[in-house]
């Protein structure tokens, strides 16, 4: 079983956004990145089926800068077999570009992914729009946001995912794209072992063309500054004030 | 609250490996993760968060630099990261990993016979072992080499005597590191593994202590203890023996002490961006821009004494006193920073919601164990003068 992990390189959530001169991009200097917290989910999903299973291969495969092998090698650490590295090294705005490309690497493996999974969303372009779009272009049944997933004596697919008042439960018969939503596990420390062995584990580099983008950034921009707060009195006597502008004004009622 | 982090001003991290970045990453995200959430209630409840135990063995946290044996095989600087991270925790959760990896799978991994390496080694790095160490007695603390702990010669064996007082995991352990003397002076002494449920031998806990709380200490108590011939570490006689294991051990703390610092200006420089007074937050006040400078100076370099000497152990160039050097100096700011950040929290810092002041209790201890501050004193003066202040 060939299981092919989509994982990206983001700064981490607790780092301050800097948007650079371009007015397109983000500044990178200074920032920390982390594995995208999404992704581990997949990486945990794809070693507990191999694990499970008893043979297999996990492939985790990103597209970014050099520095994006530092986020493979993390993932090798945690027990994936072997790393692909699409190297680019400018920020890629657009998912079609960013799906297409991967694609085309997927479609270059050997031997063929039976599973693809990837975190839902990345944390920081939040496009939700990769995964997805990667299972229509390879046009392997996709299932968004699982939150549960079991494998079957046969091989087909049991998943969860969470729907508006309760769950969905399908069955996917792989090959198949899934997208891995928080809940669905607890992914793995890397162990010291797991690090030591992480350095012999290949790290491939293939020449894929980065396809066209489709849609552009035209410029990015800080949310509005926080305004001052107001208070409406005091005491239970202010309630119904306060829910008639939480309701009206602010509208989150 | 949002995600801790570290201090690098200098960028260090770009002299660190991936290797050894991503050893500190596990270490760090285990102790966010599943060290803090429970420390605050085992310091004050006095008790050891045992199940970290099996979880700090699975990642390969106990003996960590040591090769073979199911250890990792890490190098120096990795090993010191583990400690520097694990104290940012407690130091309590961080002594307990030195104890086992560095004073009781050390001297086995040294001086053990190779039954003895195997027979040990591989069950203390899975957790299954916890190992103590045996060198401090009531009466001889910074002078072990008058101990009074004997061991006779026996048909066969041998037979222990004395007591061992602030062993660190003493009651949790399955296995003891004695060190005794089997003649009249220091150069006699010999090393011993001392099973737990051994006749004679008993490991009470020493209860009531304000430091190191979420850490178990004991004395060790050694009565006609009878140990076979094999029980006997073969490679090393002399204080020689007991000092090397200090010597990895106080190289952990020298990097230990630095989380505690870093746990402390973390905290103490969100309370002081936050906390408003005169109108505005407390870390516009020149006075407390005084103080995170002071810290965030030392911190830094702590850091770099810490990361030079790693790379010279790597090399196998370190000396003890450049060991002694560092475990004095950055302890002692730890302990320094550790109360300045409890100053900034004002009457905050005084309770367990915040970290500074399990820290600086816990520093209390760290800056007399494993050496005390005015023995390395001594140590470093000794390296300066030529001229020995302890004879």
């Amino acid at each position: 079983m060939h299981i092919v992990v989509l994982i990206k390189r983001v700064p981490d959530t607790a780092s301050k956004i800097t948007i650079a001169a371009d007015g397109r991009t983000i500044e990178t200097a200074g920032l920390q990145f982390v594995l995208n917290p999404y992704d581990e989910f997949a990486i945990e999903a794809a070693l507990q089926l191999k694990e499970q299973v008893g043979a297999g291969t996990v492939t985790v495969m990103t597209l970014g800068p050099a520095e994006a092998a530092q986020t493979l090698r993390s993932a090798l650490a945690m027990g994936a077999d072997r790393g692909v590295h699409l190297e680019h090294e400018q920020q890629l705005g657009d998912p079609y570009a960013i799906a297409r490309t991967l694609a085309t690497a997927i479609q270059g493996l050997a031997p063929p992914a039976d599973l693809v999974l990837a975190g839902r969303q990345a944390v920081d372009s939040q496009s939700l729009a990769v995964g997805p779009m990667v299972a229509s272009l390879l046009e392997l049944p996709c299932v968004t946001d699982v939150t549960r997933l079991e494998r079957q004596p046969e091989g087909k697919l049991r998943v969860e995912r969470e729907v508006e008042g309760g769950h969905e439960v399908l069955l996917v018969e792989p090959p198949a794209l899934l997208t891995t939503n928080k809940g669905l596990n607890e992914p793995r420390y890397a162990s010291l072992k797991g690090i030591m062995a992480a350095k012999k584990k290949p790290i491939e580099e293939p020449a894929v063309p980065i396809a066209p983008a489709l849609s552009a950034i035209l410029r990015l921009e800080y949310p509005p500054a926080r305004q001052g707060g107001r208070i409406v009195g005091e005491g239970a006597a202010a309630v119904p004030e306060l829910v008639r502008l939480l309701r009206e004004e602010a509208k989150v009622l | 609250m949002s995600a801790y982090r570290a201090l690098d001003l200098f960028e260090l991290d770009a002299l660190l490996t991936e290797e050894e970045r991503l050893v500190r990453d596990t270490a760090r995200s285990f102790v966010s993760e599943r060290v803090l959430p429970v420390i605050e209630r085992h310091f004050e409840q006095g008790s050891f968060p045992m199940d970290l135990i099996p979880q700090m063995a699975e990642l390969g946290f106990f003996g960590a630099n040591l090769e073979g044996y199911g250890c990792a095989g890490l190098g120096a600087v990795a090993y010191g990261l583990i400690m520097q991270e694990l104290e940012r925790g407690d130091s309590g959760v961080r002594s307990c990993a030195s104890v086992q990896g560095s004073l009781c799978m050390y001297p086995i991994y040294a001086y053990g016979s190779e039954e003895q390496k195997e027979r040990w080694l591989p069950r203390m790095a899975a957790g299954e072992v916890i190992g103590c160490f045996g060198l401090t007695e009531p009466d001889h603390g910074s002078d072990p080499g008058s101990m009074q702990t004997r061991a006779r010669r026996t048909a066969g064996g041998w037979v222990l005597n004395g007591t061992k007082r602030w062993i660190t995991n003493g009651s949790i352990a399955d296995l003891a590191v004695v060190w005794a003397r089997t003649g009249e002076d220091a150069s006699s002494i010999r090393g011993f593994l001392v099973e737990k449920g051994t006749p004679g031998f008993s490991a009470p806990q020493i209860e009531r202590k304000w430091s190191l709380r979420a850490s178990v200490t004991s004395d060790l108590i050694l009565e006609d203890v009878e140990v076979p011939d094999s029980a006997m570490l073969p490679g090393v006689q002399g204080l020689r023996g007991p000092l090397s294991c200090l010597n990895q051990a106080r190289y952990g703390i020298a990097w230990g002490a630095i989380g505690a610092m870093q746990a402390c200006f973390d905290e103490a420089l969100r309370y002081a961006t936050a906390r408003t007074q005169f109108g505005r937050p407390i870390a516009g006040f020149q006075l407390t821009q005084h103080k995170l400078c002071e810290m965030a100076s030392e911190i830094t370099k702590a850091q770099l004494l810490a990361l030079r000497l790693g790379r010279l152990k790597e090399q196998g160039r370190a000396q003890p006193w450049q060991i002694s050097l560092a475990k004095r100096n950055n302890v002692y700011w730890a302990l320094e920073i550790a109360r300045t950040a409890r100053q900034i929290l004002g009457a905050s810092g005084i309770t367990h919601e915040y970290q500074c002041g399990r820290h600086a209790a816990n520093l209390e201890s760290v800056i007399t164990y494993e050496g005390t501050h005015e023995i390395h004193t001594l140590i470093v003066g000794k390296q300066l003068t030529g001229l020995d202040a302890f004879q």
